[in-house]
């Protein structure tokens, strides 16, 4: 293992057959993919063939592997899951061999001997209701995760649940779940959000962290800018059809048929920032909108509970039908009280008027 | 009473106020259209004589009294207080600058009806003793001796005697069971008895049974003028009380505009029920009279004539096409005003404002509406019917120079008029 | 600290709650509060009717009269020009169609999004245009106050807004469409409460206008 640590990035990849290249056109699709100019190629080139492989620890909390699951679903083998290979991911429930008190020594050996230096990933959402919601070998997860951030060099939130607290988030939040930012404030943390977060944006920041040592420019949800900056709305293909008024009305219609604008349909795009427009999924096969069903806005914080899947956006949350309802009858209450006293207020003035006759016509002197 | 308090005026503001004021209230944007609609505006180009801002007292004890944050305005101390000193202020606007004419009322965007609420506002300035001291004046002359001019019922009798004696007819006073009672105005009384002697001529010529009451004669009503609804009840019952008295089917109001809104439309509101009798403006019935063939006239001049519509009678009343119909048997060459109808710009004196000494100076400026009006028609005879209107016009031709004779509808009817050639004593009531 | 989405997640949800039913209750009140004041029976003998007139004005009274158009062009124009750009830009697009049919179970055809963003566009020049003739005209001059300026940035803001996040010239969009919904909770909170109210009572004005001249035989 202390071996191959001290291999480089590049040496490694020449190994596993992957062609020079090969490897600058990786770097070539990483760079664009972050925005960097093409004249940045050669340098994450360099950066990331002289990278030595960090340590990471990835630990899982109220999850659904769904984050895991879309790592290492993608078509293999991708320079995606290759890199991933060439970290050393020292400690993945989902993935590791060891089990039990095994696998909590390598937690804790990697912790120990990369202290400071290594890269902390998180998926899952932590529980604050009680610690008995999910723990792993017995310890609560709020507890594992302050232990094993603090000596952590970094923390890179994977998915919606772990930086925005997600679906065990969602409204009635019965395990009091809270994402890894609202526990730990004293680390660099990037949040890779999305449910799950497309591969290449995990595989991107990484880069960019091997790349420059340091965490990308981020949002003010701590998104890496180059993957959240723009709109799913501003990079969609059906955007004209937004523009000229055409929309789907059922999944069915005849708009549907066209690939008309799914905004009726509940399409959360204008307020979503992701890459899935144009970075797509399944490399590069489709997305959402692209398959027909509208953007759900899943790299957003709550967005279970923004108002639901099929409804539009400018729809508000709440049940304004049943609030207009409310309301209506309140003020029909409140309405008789002020009519009430209006007509009160008149009937005394009736009752206070002084006849005017021709003596009443100037102020007394 | 004690006399016009303050306290009393906002009294007064509170009784008035009902739905149509509170919707119109509510709906005001504050567009400034109601201005353009406005002679003492658009004459003076003084935006103070905006129309709706002549109800800002008003507005203030709407606010204050019946809306929430009105009220809430109030506890914390932000409302602004109708004081003497407004009321004061605002005499000038709601009486020298207003004729009641109703025309800002068309225009409002929003639909409010500015002049219902003038009137309304006027309650409240009686109330407070802000009236203008010549319309209470008026008021006075007219409780007390039974018209505004202060003309007794002598006065009357020496016209009908003169008429009588210069042509032969008869004029009924007092005739019980007749089927129509004549109200006058005081104006026709001393300035132009020719319409009491037209009445004669046309009702002896349709074979009407008609009469005058030698105790409810004047058809005019400073009340409504000065905006006192005790007193506007005071004058409209003697006339309701002369009209039942003698039993009359009908009482015909005369031309004068206010007085017809006066007799026909706020009366039975004022003495709480409906009349006995029905009520008809004179031209209605010369119309009908014409329609039905009982009057016939002859030799229609051909000299250019317009006629001005009393706001009173046309705006306010609804008689729009009677005075066309009727100006069509005398007169051949007949021209519209720019704007007539509906539409006519106010004389410059109605609502109390001829009464008012106070408001001689600017009534004379805003008469150069009119009188671009008139100008624009080239008309050479200009034909009314209200006999205040035709005293204001005459006056203000006199202040801007200009000549053009005036005559009342009514006289011109009687003189074109087909009589029989048998003296008289054909009616069945004389 | 507030982030865009929590924002725009706070406006959509519970101010709008909040807004929905101030709104609601403020208009009733209103309406009670006007109708609670009552209109005497008018006993003088009618000679003509009182409800087709009412409606008739209500429905003339959206035209100016020649004379006072000419007299008053500005007004006019401006007042024209912000009101249609304001309706078309509410109710005919289609965002906003949704958020009715929601609340009130229908829905009708909107325009496409260029010809709403053209109206808007007049809304706010019309508005503009309505605040210079505040300004600079002696009779609004003298007519207007603090309420008048109120109601004029309570409807110019969410217009502004509207427009800005429509061509999302603000970064990030929860923020801006954030802004809008506010600006309109605003809008909805100060309306029963303020000048606003005309487009509601302005139909009760014209009518009352409208039927008690119908009474005396005269068309207002």
């Amino acid at each position: 293992m202390t071996d191959r640590k001290a291999e480089t990035l590049g040496a490694i990849l020449r190994k596993n057959g992957v062609s020079r290249r090969g490897f600058l056109k990786f770097c070539t699709t990483t760079a664009s993919l972050m925005a960097l100019p093409p004249s940045w190629v050669p340098t994450l080139a360099l950066a990331l063939e002289q990278a030595r492989r960090p340590s990471v620890i990835w630990l899982s909390f109220q999850e659904c592997t769904g984050c895991t699951e879309s790592l290492t679903r993608s078509h293999s083998p991708s320079l995606e899951s290759l890199i991933f290979d060439y970290i050393s991911l020292d400690y993945h429930h989902t993935l590791q061999v060891a089990s039990g008190t095994a696998a909590e020594a390598a937690r804790e050996q990697a912790m120990h001997e990369n202290a400071g230096k290594y890269l902390l990933v998180v998926d899952g959402s932590i529980p604050l209701g009680n610690p008995g919601y999910s723990t792993i070998a017995g310890i609560s997860n709020l507890q594992m995760l302050k232990e094993t951030a603090k000596g952590a060099a970094a923390i890179v939130a994977v998915g919606n649940c772990a930086a925005f607290g997600g679906l065990p988030k969602a409204n009635p939040n019965p395990t009091g779940a809270v994402s890894v930012s609202d526990i730990i404030t004293d680390k660099p943390i990037i949040n890779v959000s999305g449910c799950p977060p497309i591969p290449v944006v995990i595989t991107g920041v990484l880069a960019h962290y091997l790349t420059f040592g340091k965490l990308p420019e981020l949002d003010q949800y701590n998104r890496p800018k180059v993957f959240f900056g723009t709109s799913i709305h501003d990079r969609c293909y059906r955007r004209p059809f937004y523009d000229k008024g055409l929309f789907a009305s059922t999944f069915d219609d005849e708009g549907a048929k066209k690939g008309w604008c799914l905004y009726k349909l509940g399409c959360k795009g204008p307020m979503t920032y992701n890459a899935c427009a144009t970075a797509k999924w399944n490399q590069g096969t489709s997305w959402p909108v692209e398959s027909g069903h509208g953007c759900l806005g899943c790299s957003e914080p709550d967005f279970w509970d923004a108002g639901g899947f099929y409804n539009a956006l400018s729809i508000p949350i709440g049940d304004v039908s049943r609030n207009t309802a409310y309301a209506g009858a309140a003020g029909l209450v409140l309405g008789a009280a002020a009519a009430g006293l209006n007509r009160k207020t008149k009937a005394e003035a009736v009752r206070n008027h002084g006849k005017v006759s021709i003596d009443d016509l100037e102020k007394p002197s | 009473m004690t006399g016009a308090t303050l306290e009393r005026g906002i009294n007064a503001f509170k009784e008035q106020i009902n739905a149509p004021v509170a919707a119109f209230f509510s709906s005001c944007v504050s567009c400034g259209i109601c201005a353009e609609a406005c002679l003492f505006y658009t004459e003076t180009g003084d935006p103070k004589y905006t129309p709706i801002r002549k109800l800002e007292p008003l507005r203030r004890v709407w606010e204050q009294e019946y809306t929430l944050v009105g009220k809430i305005k109030r506890l914390l101390g932000f409302e602004k207080p109708v004081t003497d000193e407004l009321l004061e202020e605002w005499r000038e606007l709601l009486y020298d600058s207003c004729t009641l004419c109703g025309r800002c009322s068309m225009v409002c965007p929003v639909g409010n009806d500015i002049a219902y609420m003038v009137r309304r506002a006027r309650e409240g300035m009686v109330a407070s003793g802000n009236s203008p001291v010549d319309v209470q004046a008026a008021a006075v002359r007219a409780v007390t001796i039974g018209s505004p001019m202060g003309i007794k019922l002598k006065a009357l009798e020496t016209q009908i005697r003169n008429i009588e004696a210069d042509t032969g007819l008869t004029i009924p006073l007092d005739v019980e069971g007749a089927d129509y009672m004549a109200l006058l105005s005081s104006m026709e009384v001393i300035n132009f008895p020719e319409y009491i002697e037209s009445l004669a001529r046309i009702f002896k010529q349709a074979g009407i049974s008609w009469t005058l009451c030698s105790e409810a004669f004047e058809a005019t009503n400073t009340g409504i003028q000065i905006g006192s609804t005790d007193i506007a009840r005071e004058l409209v019952q003697r006339a309701v009380d002369g009209a039942e008295k003698l039993r009359v089917k009908y009482v015909i109001s005369p031309e004068c505009g206010h007085a017809y809104t006066a007799i026909r439309w706020d009366g039975p509101n004022l003495i709480g029920r409906p009349y006995k009798f029905r009520v008809v403006h004179i031209l209605e019935l010369l119309d009908e009279l014409r329609a039905n063939g009982r009057i016939k006239t002859r030799n229609p001049t051909n000299q250019c004539m317009t006629f001005h519509d009393p706001c009173s009678i046309v705006r306010k009343g609804g008689v729009l096409e009677s005075p066309r119909n009727l100006m069509a048997l005398v007169n051949s060459n007949f021209v519209e005003m720019p704007d007539h109808g509906k539409w006519n710009w106010c004389c410059g004196g109605g609502g109390g404002v001829s009464a008012n000494t106070d408001a001689e100076e600017l009534r004379t400026q805003v008469f150069r509406r009119k009188k671009l009006q008139l100008e624009a028609t080239g008309a050479t005879k200009l034909v009314t019917a209200c006999a205040n209107c035709r005293l204001v016009i005459e006056e203000g031709l006199e202040a801007y120079n200009m000549e053009l004779p005036i005559e009342g509808l009514t006289e011109l009817v009687a003189q074109h008029l087909i009589e029989d050639e048998i003296p008289s004593g054909t009616q069945d009531s004389s | 600290m507030i982030e865009p989405m929590d924002f725009l997640l706070w406006v959509r949800g519970s101010l709008f709650d909040v807004a929905v039913t101030v709104f609601v209750i403020g208009i009733i009140i209103r309406f009670f509060e006007i109708l609670s004041l009552g209109r005497s029976k008018d006993l003088a003998e009618a000679k003509g009717t009182e409800f087709v007139p009412g409606i008739k004005t209500i429905i003339t009274r959206t035209l100016p009269e020649q004379g006072t158009f000419k007299r008053q062009p500005l007004t006019i124009i401006a007042g024209y020009v912000f009101h249609v750009g304001l309706l078309v830009s509410l109710v005919l697009f289609i965002p906003h169609i949704e958020l009715f049919r929601q609340t009130f179970g229908f829905g009708w055809p909107g325009l496409p999004n260029p010809i709403v963003d053209a109206a808007a566009v007049l809304g706010i020049v019309g508005l503009l245009a309505a605040l210079w003739n505040r300004i600079t005209n002696p009779v609004m001059k003298i007519l207007t106050d603090n309420e008048d300026y109120l109601v004029w940035v309570l409807t110019f803001l969410p217009m502004i807004t509207g427009y800005l996040a429509y061509h999302r010239m603000v970064n990030p969009y929860p923020l801006i469409l954030g802004l809008h919904i506010l600006s309109i909770e605003l809008l909805m909170v100060f309306f029963p409460f303020t000048k606003l109210m005309h487009t509601f009572t302005l139909f009760l004005a014209r009518w009352y206008n409208g039927a008690m001249s119908g009474r005396r035989g005269v068309e207002s």
